[in-house]
């Protein structure tokens, strides 16, 4: 029977072959946890009295909540996994000068056809990849730290179809909210989201992270990219190995289609306080902002960067703007290419490696009655801050646009 | 395994920074969690909890973030089950396990009303509500009853998992 890349990787994982609806154990080639989760992961191990590692070497830990620690207790959650990472030996580990973790695994670990589990949401990033990569909650990540095993209820396939060139300011997360204006945030519930690009460079890797990203957003069980050429040069570029891939075979069956011209989007955004309401960034121009967040796992990636930078240059931001890279190598790299320089100029605090504003965690913490605009990943009431705060979700174009003119902009004003 | 209570209605996509803000994410007690539980919609959610009530919602219950807390904070604060349209994959397993009842049932939110008194057969799904109306939703079996009848994935993994 021919297979999806669904089916294959978690037949493979299971060791027999499994469909949509089965429920099976499967193996898992990585699992993740930071700093926020990580502490309660080792929480649930020590309680359970079973403090072992299946495989050091597919263990993977960064830190990126707390990082670096706004408080006493984050620098003693810190304190807590440095302890478990030396008593453990544990080589794969991250500390606040690294980045975010889901753009770690991404840069150096994940590989086509991998199971990736990690103790955050947003582990569905490195599907960017095709992996099969979902998050879990600390008593299951636990788990899967002791015994290299999770299990899941194979999901139904739902295949989507990228063709074109996206326009100038366009970006990956015009792509994720075009998905989640057209089918709503419970439409992908157990289902796998498998993306075909019939272009491959047109739609490259950055912008593939950020609707993988999104994917949890969609309430997807996973949301990966049909490995191509474009995902071999990007691991190639970034670790020297061509990987083998894994693809879907021919004439598979998904329980639906839907096809996306990426020429024919428009900059879209987000409105409070839901991922799904999405409208044209035309719809909302003009509303006054307080402050912009330019980051995260979502959108911190080197061509957030460039977009932001080709506004900003020679201007200065209206509203504060934060601008956080989501790693070290991309920052150097964003430091090297003058976009860094550019922003600071523009009057962005600029930083990397951190979550801290997208959770409202530390680093522009969202006030009473505040608008932000965000490159992040949700907008759910309270989630950077206030109940009272107003936040919409858009691409780094717009981001950058409404930094500079102090309201909702679109960046197509921008030649 | 039948648990009963008053009910607490809410809509769809009640998302995990509701359920739980991110602010409280840096410990674990239950009882600490519990005080904060539905805190940006409902301040007062866990003095109306705490005689032991089923939640009944809509759509995605629980999606968002992957922080078990959401599931600590609601049972802590005295949810005995969740009965919803359908629930986000993650959150739905960190009830499980932590031992708080999940049960899925299309038109949830249209059969019950605020107040009624239900009572859920967790494994079958049925709910009787108020005593007269019978519904059948999506119980659990399988592994996940089996780790939730443990009382959550620690116990289940010491049960199979004898040590050397």
């Amino acid at each position: 029977m021919p297979q999806t890349l669904t089916e294959k990787i978690l037949s493979k994982a299971a060791g027999r072959e499994v469909t949509p609806g089965d429920v099976t154990e499967i193996k898992v080639d990585i699992v993740a946890f930071h700093d926020l989760t990580g502490y309660h992961v080792i929480e649930v191990m020590e309680k359970a009295g079973m403090m072992k590692i299946f495989d050091k070497s597919k263990l993977v830990i960064a830190f990126d909540h707390l990082a670096p620690p706004p408080d006493v207790r984050s620098a003693e959650i810190q304190d807590q996994i440095r302890a478990f990472v030396k008593k453990m030996s544990v080589p794969n580990f991250h500390d606040i000068n690294v980045g975010i973790l889901h753009q770690l695994l991404l840069e150096k670990y994940a590989n086509p056809g991998y199971v990736i589990v990690a103790a955050d949401s947003h582990t569905t990033t490195s599907g960017a990849v095709g992996a099969f990569a979902q998050g879990l909650g600390a008593s299951d990540i636990a788990a899967a730290v002791i015994t290299g095993k999770t299990w899941v209820m194979v999901p139904q396939p739902f295949k989507i179809v990228l063709e074109g060139k996206p326009g100038k300011w366009i970006n990956g997360k015009d792509v994720a909210l075009k998905i989640l204006g057209d089918f709503k945030a419970d439409y992908f519930n157990g289902m796998s989201i498998e993306v075909y690009v019939k272009e491959p460079s047109a739609f490259p890797m950055d912008f593939r992270a950020t609707v993988s990203n999104m994917g949890i957003e969609m309430n997807a069980d996973a949301l990966m990219f049909v490995p191509d050429s474009e995902t071999v040069n990007y691991i190639k570029a970034n670790r020297g190995y061509e990987p083998p891939l894994v693809t879907p075979d021919h004439g598979v069956k998904y329980v639906d289609e839907y096809t996306i011209d990426l020429s024919k989007l428009e900059p879209l955004v987000a409105a409070p306080h839901s991922v799904d309401n999405v409208k044209g960034v035309s719809e909302v121009e003009g509303i006054e902002v307080d402050q912009v967040y330019i980051g995260s796992c979502t959108n911190g990636r080197l061509s957030d960067f460039e977009m932001a930078a080709k506004i900003m240059k020679g201007r200065k931001v209206k509203t504060r703007c934060i601008a956080i890279p989501a790693s070290y190598e991309l920052f150097k790299k964003a430091m090297e290419l003058g976009y860094i320089e550019t922003l600071v100029q523009a009057g962005c605090v600029v930083t990397y490696g951190t979550c801290g504003p997208c959770l409202g965690g530390h680093f522009g913490v969202a006030g009473p009655n505040e608008v932000i605009v965000s490159t992040s990943s949700r907008n759910f009431k309270g989630r950077m801050g206030s109940a009272d705060s107003k936040v919409y979700l858009s691409g780094p174009a717009v981001a950058a646009a409404t930094a500079v003119e102090g309201k909702i902009t679109d960046p197509r004003r921008f030649p | 395994m039948i648990v009963e209570g008053k009910v607490l209605k809410f809509g769809d996509k009640i998302d995990t920074d509701i359920i739980i803000p991110a602010r409280y994410l840096k410990y674990t007690d239950p009882q600490y969690l519990a005080q904060h539980a539905m805190e940006p919609i409902d301040p007062e959610f866990y003095k109306k909890a705490s005689a032991g009530v089923i939640l009944v919602a809509g759509k995605v219950f629980g999606m968002g973030s992957s922080r078990e807390q959401a599931a600590i904070a609601l049972k802590a604060a005295g949810v005995k089950a969740i009965i919803a349209e359908s629930f986000a994959r993650i959150f739905f397993r960190n009830a499980i396990n932590n031992g708080l009842p999940v049960i899925t049932l299309p038109n949830a939110t249209k059969e019950i009303n605020e107040g009624d008194f239900v009572k859920v057969n967790v494994e079958t799904g049925e709910i009787i509500v108020n005593n007269t109306k019978v519904l059948k939703g999506k119980g659990i079996t399988g592994m996940p009853l089996e780790i939730l009848k443990m009382g959550g994935i620690m116990n289940y993994l010491k049960s199979i998992n004898q040590p050397n």
